[in-house]
This record gives structure tokens, C-alpha cells and sequence, in this order.
């Protein structure tokens, strides 16, 4: 029995191996492997990256870089995790440091180049990273004057979700301006429909969608300047410009007759709250560019005239010209084995950022990537935005403030201020008193 | 296949030469102590067999501990000295303080319903038709993790807006009551009671095991001669049961105070430590390993572990005049 047995194993083993080489020829025929012809003398090798991305997109990252895979056969494993923030310090300073992690806060990437254990980008990298993305992105990868990271994907965070349909039926336009969008909010709700949803909760992470409000209403507010101010501390939380920005981020996102429940926000998750988009249960949401993967994941259709899509989060006025807030990965290095540069420099070059845009949701500040190669409508709303020159960007503040206030009292506090009804006042004495000292 | 082996094979290799040498000084050790004579046999043998194992207990314990006591009077980074700074935060900052209050009513509220409870049930179902039935049931979700049981609880307490369908069971029997459901986990004070509900309900099951071998280990004798003299029911309970198994409920008490102290995945998992359910160990792993203050986060785990102390200390103590009784 048990020799019978053996022997049918050993008979489908050989039958799958058969099965695996003949898939592997006829796949290597179909691909062009002419981009990759750098990268050799690596097959068999192997590359971890630890992540904060999640499914679905995860699977679409694989299948962008599949022809690099299969052409110097190479394998990525990937590791999502959306505990990430809290893992990735405690694998570095365990000595179980992923190959490679996409960071999306520069301030973080900051604290592990503070270990030692980040490398520096090999030079390949540095040469992509000069040819195809602009100085202030550069700036962000870069840590005490040396370059580490190389931009991986970006996001564009001043977008409002809507639907086309729902705003069809209801014969709704699209506002194009901080007031338009204002008086379509007063007649939803004279309608008795919720103009606007939110969702704070986030795991580790809850409260950072309302640091996001607060940071699209400064840049809105008082521009630039007082916006790059406000992230290095030279001004307060406690400042008049920032307090009244605040207010109206409460006459915006805490007004009862518009969000409805309040103290609700701070207990939805973030990805709950838009999902009642499509039917219309609540009309408008302020979210990231990346947020259309979410309301996708129950079958709606994203497009101009579909369950779902987004506008411009419109200026406050004419003061402050095209304000974008945004954000973005950078891969950092924890080991600089052949393999793990040849993904890293691969990672950063045009052609992988194209091959991503063709797959749907994803935004590149790469130039080398055309306009045309989005396959998504949104992702070329939001390029358009960021590579607008009259725009006056902003990266996402509370990446840029140090980790005990940007992953820390400012989410807390936040979460405070709506779920607990905390004061404006008291909310930014806390968090100027746990700005670090030195 | 033959890359797995070729992968494989060396990684074996390395392990049994690991092993290999690992005997290798196991036995010369052996043979030198086996060879020695005289004064010298007792100490040697001493170092020998306790060796390894206060070796580890100082890699494992004494230089962590020693470390951190060291890091909580030094900045994030630990690079720098700040004197008590880091205490004095604890004891000016607000968050602080609520994260101690509530950590205080953890330690009181959960061990005495977690033993109360275990005892209530033990008593309820001993000698019951079929009884490690009821018994298995109630033991099973000590066998959840705190995160699994969280995430149960989280459908528990779930809320929607009253126009809604209420999903939550809780929200749905409230509704059933006739009264209207509220947002739990924002209800304060209400909301710290409702996670130490969790802690509960995954560890009076313990206490019920414990308890109930105890109340098995009563002899019977006792309990008969009792009955001869007109105990029963509540007097029964008061002056033989309870009594005779005190021993074993402060080991269910003891226990769960310890827990109460470390409870983390709890309180990360339902609301993260906001609306007013912060406890000492999740702020001290969200100082450590989100805001990267190790400073902060030693002087945490400082704290914790002076807490700990003197109920580690009962516990020897009561241990050791057991011994001495018997």
C-alpha cells in the first residue's frame, strides 16, 4: 500500500514539473525581456519587501513586475501588513529586516536611517531618480544630506469621492469651487441626504483621515510658507492661523447637518465609510486618490459617469493657486546583495512605473511615465494635479512631522477632538506639548 | 526540486554540526567534572548544572531589564541622559493619567469577576449529570487568542445609526429592550468595562478548572460531617467550601492581576487606546515602537513592572508558607 502510494506521488511530481517547465517556456515567448538585459547572472534569486500595501493592490504590484521576474528570473516576496508602521522599527532593530520596504513617511524612513541599518542608494538608483523625478521628491528620499529612498508610487489626497449617478438622479453638479461645494452640501441636506461621510478608524493608525482634513484646510488657508512652517514647528499648533484653520475643518467635517453623527467618524474605519457612496447613503467623501480601490472591492464601476469618481478638492479662494496635498512611498534598502540593487533600480525606472500605471490605480511622480500609458481616469486627474506648475504642494504634514506627533498625538488627539468632543483648544495644547524637545 | 535540496542540504549541515559540537562540550565538561575529586566536586558541579540556565535568565532577563531601567532615564534615542524627565512626564501628563486610572480599575475589576465567576461556575456545575460537558464549552475560549476574541466582540458591539438594522448583539438586545443603542465604544466610562467584558470571558474558564479541581480535592468526609451538623447551602459555602479552597482562588486572583496589568491586544485591537481606554502597556508599545520614544517607553514598562513587584512577591511568599505547612 504504502510503496503504491510512493509511487503515485513521485509519478504527479514529475507530471507537475513537467507541467511547471513547459508553462515557464511558453510564458519566456510571449514576454519581451529586451528592458532587462541589465539585470543578469541572478536567476534563482530571491527578494523580500515588507509593505504597507494591502490586496487587491498587492496582486496588481505582482503582476506589474511579472516580465521582470520571468526575464532574470529573480523572485519577489512580497509581505502586506497593515500593522506596518509598528512592524517594520521592530524587524530592523530585531535584525529581521526585510530586503527591501516601501516607507510611506519620510519621517519614519528618518528614525531608520537613525539605526544604521538603511542603506544608501547604490548609484544605478541615484542615476533614475535624477533623470526622472523632480528635486523636491528627490529631497524626500533623502536624509541629512544623503540620498536613500527612491520615490516608489505617489498619492494625491486633495480629491472628494462622489457619483456621477448619484449626482445625475439627483441633477447635482460637480463644484468647482470651496463655496459651490458649500451651498450643494446645504441642499443635500435640506434634502435629508448625509453630504458628507468620513471614517477615522485605522487599527494602529486611527485618526490619520482627519490629519488629512486639517493639513488640506492649512495649505487651503495660509499657503506654502505657513504650511512648511507649521510642519517644522516654527508655528505652533496653538497659532491663530492654524486654530482658525481648524475651525474650519469643524465647520466642514463636524457640522451635524451635513456628516449627521458626529462622534460616528472617529469609530467608522476609514474603508467603511465611503462604501455607501455608490447608493448614495452618504454623497461626498474627502479622500485620497488611492480611496477608488476601496469602493471598487464591492464591484462599483469608478469613471466620470459610473457608481463612483472623483472631483478636485476645490482652493478656498484665489490666495492660494491649485493647492495639492499628497503623498508617496519611497523604497528603502536594508542589504545591498546584487539582487536586491536590481530590483531597487528596476523599482525606479520608468519602465516599471509604466508597466504599473497600464494595471489601474497608481500614480507615478516619475516623468518618464506618459500620460497616456494611465489606464486610469482618476490616476490622470491626479497627475494632472500634481504636475500642474501653478500648483502649490504640500507633502502630507503629518509624514513630515516627527513620528511622537505625525503617528502619534496628532492621530490620537484628532480622534479626540471628533470622537470625544475635545476642544480645539485642548487638542492643540496637547499635541505642542508632545512636539519633541530637542 | 534540487534547488530546494541544494538550499535545504546546507542549512541541515550547518544544524548538525551545531548539535554536534553542542555534545562535544557537554560531554568534555562532564568528563572534566566527573574526573574531579575532593573540595573541589561541589562547585564545579554547581557551575555546571546551573550554568546554562543563569546564563540565560541573564541574556533573557537581568540585562533587558537592567537596559531599560538604564533607557527610561535617557532620551528617545537613547543617546543622551534626561535625569527623571521621562518620569516627570508620567506624572504631569494627562493621558498618563488616564491611562493609570484605567489600568488600576483593570487590576481590580477583571481578577475578582474572572475568580468570582470561575468559583460561581465550578460550584454550579460540580457534580452535575455530564459534567465536563458544560465544563469543556466554558473552557474553550481561553483557547481564543485576545485578538481573535476581540474581533468577535467587535460584531458584539457593533452600532449602526438607529435607522439602521442593528447588527450588533448588543445593540440589537438593547433595542429589543426597548431602549436606543448608543455608539459603545465611545461611551465613557462604559466602554473600559465592555473590553474588560473580553477579558472575562476568556479567562473564567481558568478560574473554573482551577476552582473546581480545588472543590474536588475537599474531602468528603468533611463535608458529610458538616452536613450531620446542619450545614447546608450557603453555610456549607461560607464555613467549609470556600475556606478549603481560599488557596487556589488567590492563585486565580493572582493571576489574573498580572494579566490586567499586561492587557494590550485588547484594548489595541477594539479601540487602539482612544476614547478614554488607554492602558499602561499599550502606551507603552505606542511609545516604543510608533513614536519611537524609547525613553518614554522604558519609563512605562519601569512602572509596570514596580506594579507587578509586590503581587509577584505575595505569591512567593504565600508559595513558601504552603511548603512550610506541609
Amino acid at each position: 500500500m504504502k510503496r503504491k502510494g510512493f509511487l503515485a506521488l513521485t509519478g504527479v511530481a514529475v507530471l507537475s514539473l513537467v507541467a511547471s517547465l513547459v508553462t515557464t517556456t511558453s510564458a519566456s515567448a510571449a514576454v519581451n525581456c529586451d528592458p532587462f538585459t541589465a539585470y543578469k547572472g541572478l536567476k534563482g534569486k530571491s527578494v523580500t519587501i515588507f509593505t504597507s500595501i494591502l490586496e487587491p493592490e498587492l496582486t496588481t504590484l505582482q503582476t506589474a513586475w511579472k516580465d521582470f521576474t520571468t526575464c532574470t528570473g529573480v523572485k519577489i516576496k512580497i509581505e502586506g501588513s497593515n500593522q506596518f508602521e509598528a512592524l517594520l522599527p521592530v524587524r530592523v532593530k530585531g535584525n529581521n529586516a526585510p530586503d527591501l520596504a516601501f516607507i510611506p513617511q519620510p519621517g519614519l524612513l528618518a528614525k531608520l536611517v537613525d539605526t544604521g541599518k538603511v542603506k544608501l542608494a547604490p548609484k544605478s538608483v541615484v542615476a533614475n531618480v535624477d533623470k526622472y523625478w523632480s528635486k523636491s521628491w528627490k529631497a524626500y528620499g533623502t536624509v541629512k544630506g544623503k540620498f536613500y529612498a527612491a520615490p516608489f508610487g505617489s498619492n494625491m489626497k486633495s480629491l472628494v469621492w462622489y457619483s456621477p449617478k448619484q449626482f445625475k438622479t439627483n441633477g447635482y453638479a460637480v463644484p468647482s469651487t470651496w463655496a459651490d461645494m458649500t451651498a450643494l452640501a446645504d441642499k443635500m441636506a435640506a434634502k435629508g441626504q448625509i453630504a458628507f461621510c468620513g471614517g477615522l478608524g485605522s487599527g494602529g493608525a486611527t485618526g490619520w483621515p482627519a490629519t488629512d482634513w486639517v493639513e488640506q484646510m492649512v495649505l487651503r488657508d495660509h499657503g506654502s510658507a505657513v504650511y512648511n512652517g507649521w510642519v517644522d514647528h516654527s508655528i505652533k499648533f496653538s497659532d491663530p492661523r492654524i486654530i482658525s484653520s481648524m475651525e474650519k475643518v469643524a465647520a466642514w467635517m463636524q457640522n451635524p447637518k451635513w456628516v449627521g453623527n458626529v462622534k460616528g467618524i472617529a469609530t467608522t474605519t476609514f474603508q467603511d465609510a465611503g462604501k455607501g457612496i455608490p447608493e448614495g447613503k452618504c454623497m461626498m467623501l474627502q479622500q485620497a486618490s488611492f480611496y477608488g480601490n476601496i469602493i471598487a472591492e464591492s464591484g462599483a464601476t469608478i469613471s466620470p459617469t459610473g457608481d463612483a469618481f472623483a472631483f478636485y478638492l476645490p482652493a478656498l479662494s484665489d490666495k492660494v493657486t491649485v493647492p495639492v496635498v499628497g503623498g508617496g512611498e519611497f523604497t528603502a534598502a536594508f542589504a545591498s546583495r546584487p539582487e536586491v540593487v536590481a530590483v531597487q533600480t528596476y523599482l525606479s525606472s520608468a519602465t516599471f512605473a509604466t508597466s504599473r500605471v497600464q494595471l489601474d490605480n497608481w500614480i507615478s511622480a516619475n516623468s518618464g511615465v506618459p500620460l497616456a500609458a494611465y489606464k486610469n481616469q482618476v490616476d490622470k486627474l491626479s497627475a494632472t494635479y500634481l504636475a500642474n506648475p501653478k500648483s502649490t504642494f504640500g507633502f502630507d504634514a503629518s509624514d513630515l512631522m516627527p513620528a511622537a506627533v505625525g503617528a502619534g498625538s496628532m492621530w490620537k488627539e484628532f480622534t479626540a477632538w471628533f470622537g470625544e468632543g475635545k476642544s480645539i483648544a485642548e487638542v492643540v495644547k496637547a499635541i505642542d506639548a508632545s512636539w519633541p524637545k530637542s | 526540486m534540487s534547488e530546494f535540496i541544494s538550499t535545504t542540504i546546507p542549512k541541515f549541515t550547518s544544524v548538525f554540526i551545531a548539535i554536534a559540537v553542542f555534545f562535544m562540550v557537554l560531554s568534555l565538561l562532564f568528563a572534566i567534572a566527573g574526573r574531579l575529586d575532593g573540595k573541589k566536586t561541589r562547585p564545579v558541579s554547581l557551575a555546571i548544572f546551573l550554568g546554562p540556565a543563569l546564563l540565560l535568565l541573564l541574556a533573557g532577563l537581568v540585562i533587558p531589564g537592567v537596559r531599560t531601567i538604564v533607557f527610561s532615564f535617557m532620551n528617545p534615542d537613547s543617546n543622551g541622559w534626561v535625569g527623571f524627565e521621562n518620569y516627570y512626564w508620567m506624572s504631569q501628563d494627562p493621558n498618563v493619567k488616564t491611562i493609570m486610572f484605567n489600568t488600576i480599575l483593570w487590576i481590580l475589576v477583571v481578577p475578582l469577576f474572572t475568580a468570582a465567576l470561575g468559583l460561581l461556575l465550578a460550584i454550579m456545575l460540580d457534580r452535575i449529570k455530564h459534567e465536563s460537558i458544560p465544563k469543556s464549552l466554558l473552557f474553550m475560549p481561553m483557547a481564543i487568542s485576545f485578538v481573535g476574541a476581540s474581533i468577535i466582540f467587535k460584531f458584539v458591539y457593533e452600532y449602526n445609526e438607529p435607522s439602521e438594522s442593528q447588527i450588533g448583539l448588543l445593540s440589537s438586545i438593547v433595542k429589543f429592550l426597548g431602549f436606543t443603542p448608543t455608539d459603545w465604544m465611545l461611551a465613557k466610562p462604559l466602554n473600559t468595562f465592555l473590553l474588560m467584558i473580553i477579558y472575562v470571558w476568556t479567562q473564567m474558564g481558568f478560574g473554573m478548572v482551577i476552582l473546581s479541581a480545588a472543590i474536588k480535592a475537599v474531602p468528603s468526609d468533611i463535608v458529610e460531617a458538616s452536613a450531620l451538623d446542619g450545614a447546608h447551602g450557603w453555610g456549607l459555602f461560607r464555613n467549609i467550601t470556600f475556606p478549603m479552597v481560599k488557596g487556589s482562588f488567590i492563585v486565580v486572583l493572582a493571576t489574573g492581576v498580572v494579566g490586567a496589568l499586561k492587557v494590550f491586544d485588547i484594548v489595541r485591537t477594539m479601540t487602539g487606546g482612544n476614547f478614554g481606554t488607554n492602558v499602561l502597556a499599550n502606551e507603552m508599545y505606542s511609545q516604543t515602537f510608533v513614536q519611537f520614544d524609547q525613553g518614554k517607553g522604558s519609563a512605562l514598562s519601569v512602572v509596570l513592572f514596580l506594579l507587578v513587584t509586590p503581587i509577584l512577591v505575595y505569591n512567593i511568599r504565600s508559595l513558601r508558607r504552603e511548603r512550610a505547612h506541609s
